[in-house]
């Protein structure tokens, strides 16, 4: 197992290495940066000029690029992702709390998701074409084609306004219930759709025949012989689903003034705030890397036909 | 386990006109047509058919293991005398496994690849038998000395992907008698493994179910497996039995014109080399659409040439022709019938 | 021999075209699915006949009215007509999957074609290349493209269809290696067929169905996406009636003028949903397994 982590540790160096290279040629290639975002059309042309070159003698943006690229390598290992130019602060201090607010926003959706998709899609394959398993797949797609933020204002609209649930603007934590139901329940349709096919799959092999001419119960046999091989193939969809999770997480945030990197990413491409939006990225990267390691750890250790050692 | 004492003296395993269907309406597919079949404690009996023939169907449906669109449609199976089709479904779980076990073809998609091989065995122990997990593992390992498996202490930490077919099959009847069973049902065990394991896999079957005093049901299409473990034979063909008898009197002269095709179509050793083999010319009968007459019938020797006008009409009963041996035909009635 | 033989295909996987169209009309699925995208072709093509007011047209006298007889879906927070909105909008719609599937499925198309069929060397190239872009979440890449671009509704569309090539490239990719493999092309390249012959006759044709039921899930995820991005002001600006964008403003008055959310959300809903039942369908049909 040591052996397996190792190797997929050293397979991610050169992806990482690729990430800061993209994340770095982001910023030469914008056309305009931010200190010129800033500054044009505030001062007097010659004005703007100056400050234009000052805060840009500041940033390094004069350098030629491959410096400007090992100085960067170099501030990030120093734990330095730079200064916001708009906020006029470390990069640092300003993601740090909003990293650990899409964490816990993501980490309760998922949560949700994974609960609600696999009980409606257990259900759905253990009383497959019953109504049931037609209304837990109709559900299942309107999930899938239902737009993140159109739900979430559809929540807060029931929510808050038509059946008064909760504050319009909840405070505690309290806050964290609608935008992760919103990010959660959309989830869950894939989830549910993979967790009723894999079952459906699962329950069709000659060791359920084997176990129920055995004298296993329905309950046995779906829980304790089904369940954890349907459950390989879920987790694996799950880790595809990472991706979409972090994205949704963004949108969400953005509508429920839910203080997290994504909220604060859209506003820094907005502001064309290079150094915000590269940590963003670089961070937002490179935790999809690590969740997506965790993910095939955990897929190794539950599926013993995985060879741990090529 | 102590064995229950029989209820009664009689058969174990009573079949009378078991019907099993597939589907409904019009193209509803007949694969069992009444059947009638007995089997005594500790007998072992082969049960003998081409594909299509409805054998494992009917292994199937002994236990009720058929599931929709499938469902048996009449009859009557009793199991030491106890009305199987009646069973609630909580009786059926614990006579399952407890009294009757059932063994498939392929033996590695029997077990749950994501388990070790020690508790699938332990399993049953563990829930019938209520033996503590310790107490539960140490059967397993012994079982599995028993059927065979060398290194058995680490074998059962193994996992089914991690076997060779012929060992997976082993754990199988392992698994299925652990309970020590009063019937256990075989279909086809061999087949899927190599002819060297087979021979071996055949005799451990036959040892373990002398030794405990089950009766086998051994389903298959290959006539050289029924020659070495069974005592009686009973054959098959589009649903129905055919023939049954005593083995050596099925296997050397046979009755109904289908086994005696089957036979000389298999292929014997000191055959010459410009022999032909011999096949039954045609194929098995469309089971959604039963003839009125013998389904046989047709390809009753060349095109139909020891067919009579009542083969084509009306359905042979399966009569006793002599002690202890059944046939249905109308052509060759009296069980010395010249054949072709 | 060999040129005879290979007149037809030896095994052809696809079945043919008619009889295709034939079994799609028959699922429901299909039908339904194929029922909303035509309307919204029909919408898209005829929106200037069909609309009843000038989407663009400002009157802020009639600003945030609810559906009524003059509006049937109301008005938004500049008094523009959502019906007409929602009428146009549909061009946007059709134009943005159009555009994201024709950028990833031709550029994924071909690069999976490249690494399957060609040498071990090139497939890992290639392979690494795409294991690097997805390392990046779909939204990440979305981001990073848009950052550099500046938001508009080309960029939006741009970045929407790049992030979307290494679905299908591997997806075509891991069709070329399954069928290359199978038994019917070794017995066609066993009779003397070249390496180019075996690609475009039989392998291609077989790449074609899942690669279809594949455009017709990424398609619609695309959309969604494209408008997200708009609604987060990363896409398409307003005033451009495009669902997403349209819920830039309206959202600030969703409490009081519920329908100017609900109309272009419910817009972008059905249409997803019809071609996901599309795509439903089409899988039924192109997918012997299922």
């Amino acid at each position: 197992m040591g052996r397996y982590v190792l190797k997929r540790l050293l397979l991610l160096v050169p992806v990482v290495i690729g990430i800061l290279l993209i994340t770095f040629l982001m910023k030469a290639l914008i056309p305009t940066d931010a200190a010129t975002a800033i500054y044009q059309g505030q001062l007097s042309e010659q004005d703007a000029a100056q400050a234009i070159a000052a805060l840009r003698a500041k940033y390094h943006l004069d350098l030629p690029w491959y410096q400007q690229f090992v100085l960067y390598v170099g501030d990030l290992a120093h734990g330095d992702l730079g200064e916001s130019i708009r906020l006029r602060k470390p990069v640092i201090d300003e993601i740090g709390y909003r990293y650990v607010n899409t964490i816990l926003l993501t980490g309760a959706a998922l949560a949700i998701a994974l609960i609600v998709g696999l009980a409606t899609g257990i259900l759905a394959a253990a009383r497959r074409n019953t109504w049931l398993d037609v209304t837990a797949t109709t559900i299942g797609l309107f999930g899938i084609s239902m737009p993140a933020f159109f739900f979430g204002l559809l929540l807060i609209l029931l929510c808050s306004v038509w059946l008064r649930l909760l504050p319009v603007v909840p405070h505690g934590p309290l806050a964290i219930v609608l935008p992760a139901v919103a990010l959660g329940l959309i989830e869950a349709a894939p989830l549910s759709r993979v967790a009723r096919s894999s079952m459906i799959d699962v329950l069709r092999r000659d060791y359920i025949l084997a176990a129920r001419a055995r004298g296993a119960s329905e309950i046995a046999l779906i829980l304790r012989h089904a369940l954890p091989n349907a459950l390989i193939v879920v987790l694996t969809v799950v880790g595809l689903q990472i991706g979409n999770l972090l994205g949704g997480a963004f949108i969400v945030e953005t509508i429920f003034s839910w203080h997290g990197i994504g909220e604060l990413a859209v506003n820094a491409i907005q502001w064309r705030d290079f150094a915000l939006t590269q940590a963003i990225i670089l961070i937002s990267a490179v935790t999809y890397l690590v969740i997506n390691l965790a993910a095939d750890i955990l897929y190794a250790c539950l599926d013993p036909r995985v060879e741990l050692v090529s | 386990m102590t064995m229950p004492s029989p209820r009664h003296d009689g058969p174990l395993l009573d079949i009378r006109d078991l019907r099993t269907q597939f589907g409904s309406g019009p193209g509803t597919v007949n694969a069992v047509q009444g059947v009638d079949l007995r089997i005594a404690p500790g007998e072992i009996v082969g049960l003998v058919g081409e594909s299509g023939s409805g054998k494992s169907v009917l292994a199937l449906s002994i236990m009720r293991l058929i599931q929709k669109p499938g469902r048996i449609a009449g009859g009557e199976i009793l199991f030491d005398g106890r009305d199987v089709l009646a069973m609630s479904a909580r009786d059926l779980g614990r006579w399952r496994g407890r009294d009757i076990g059932i063994i498939f073809q392929q033996p590695q998609g029997c077990l749950n690849p994501v388990r070790r091989i020690g508790w699938q065995v332990a399993e049953p122990l563990r829930q019938q038998e209520r033996l503590s997990r310790k107490g539960a593992w140490d059967g397993a390992v012994a079982l599995l000395r028993s059927v065979g498996i060398p290194a058995p202490e680490e074998k059962a930490l193994a996992y089914p992907h991690q076997l060779s077919g012929g060992q997976a099959q082993r754990v199988m009847i392992a698994i299925a008698l652990a309970l020590r069973p009063r019937l256990l049902i075989a279909d086809e065990p061999t087949t899927a493994l190599d002819v060297t394991i087979q021979a071996q896999i055949l005799e451990l079957l036959r040892d373990s179910c002398r030794h405990a005093g089950t009766s086998l049901l051994l389903v298959t299409h290959d006539l050289g497996v029924v020659a070495r473990l069974a005592d009686r034979v009973a054959v098959m063909y589009a649903g129905r039995i055919v023939e049954d008898g005593p083995v050596a009197t099925i296997l050397d002269h046979p009755a109904h014109p289908y086994a005696r095709g089957l036979l000389r179509a298999a292929p014997r050793l000191g055959q010459s080399g410009g022999e032909r083999l011999q096949d039954i010319p045609g194929g098995i009968p469309d089971l959604s659409r039963p003839a009125a007459g013998c389904a046989f019938a047709p390809r009753c020797g060349r095109r139909a040439s020891l067919a009579l006008a009542r083969c084509l009409e009306e359905m042979p009963p399966l009569d006793p022709v002599a002690r202890d041996h059944r046939l249905r035909c109308w052509a060759t009635p009296d069980a010395t019938g010249d054949g072709p | 021999m060999s040129e005879a033989v290979l007149e037809e295909p030896i095994f052809r996987a696809v079945p043919r075209w008619r009889q295709l169209l034939r079994r799609l009309l028959r699922n429901p699925s299909a039908v339904a699915g194929g029922a909303v995208l035509l309307i919204l072709i029909l919408l898209a093509a005829f929106a200037p006949l069909i609309a009843p007011y000038d989407p663009f047209k400002i009157s802020p006298a009639q600003r945030l009215t609810p559906p009524g007889a003059l509006h049937w879906l109301g008005t938004d927070e500049v008094g523009r007509d959502l019906l007409s909105r929602i009428i146009y909008g549909t061009r946007y719609f059709l134009l943005i999957c159009a555009v994201t599937a024709s950028i990833s499925a031709s550029i994924g198309t071909v690069l999976g074609l490249v690494a399957g069929a060609g040498s071990s060397l090139t497939d890992g190239i290639i392979m690494r290349m795409i294991d690097i872009l997805l390392a990046f979440p779909y939204i990440l890449m979305v981001l990073v493209v848009v950052a550099i671009l500046g938001p508009s509704l080309w960029t939006g569309m741009a970045a929407v269809g790049i992030a979307g090539i290494p679905g299908y490239a591997r997806l075509v990719r891991s069709t070329v290696l399954t069928v290359k493999a199978e038994d019917y092309v070794v017995s066609v390249r066993a009779l003397g067929a070249s390496e180019a012959e075996i690609l475009f006759r039989t392998v291609l044709p077989n790449v074609l169905s899942p690669l279809i039921v594949y455009l017709s899930f990424a398609t619609p995820l695309a959309a969604l996406l494209a408008s997200a991005l708009s609604f987060a002001g990363l896409g398409t600006q307003p005033p451009a009636p495009e669902w997403g964008a349209m819920l830039v403003n309206s959202r600030t008055f969703l409490f009081s003028a519920w329908w100017a959310v609900a109309a272009p959300g419910t817009a972008l809903f059905i249409s997803i949903f019809g071609m996901n039942i599309l795509g439903n369908g089409l899988r039924d049909v192109l997918d012997p397994r299922s």
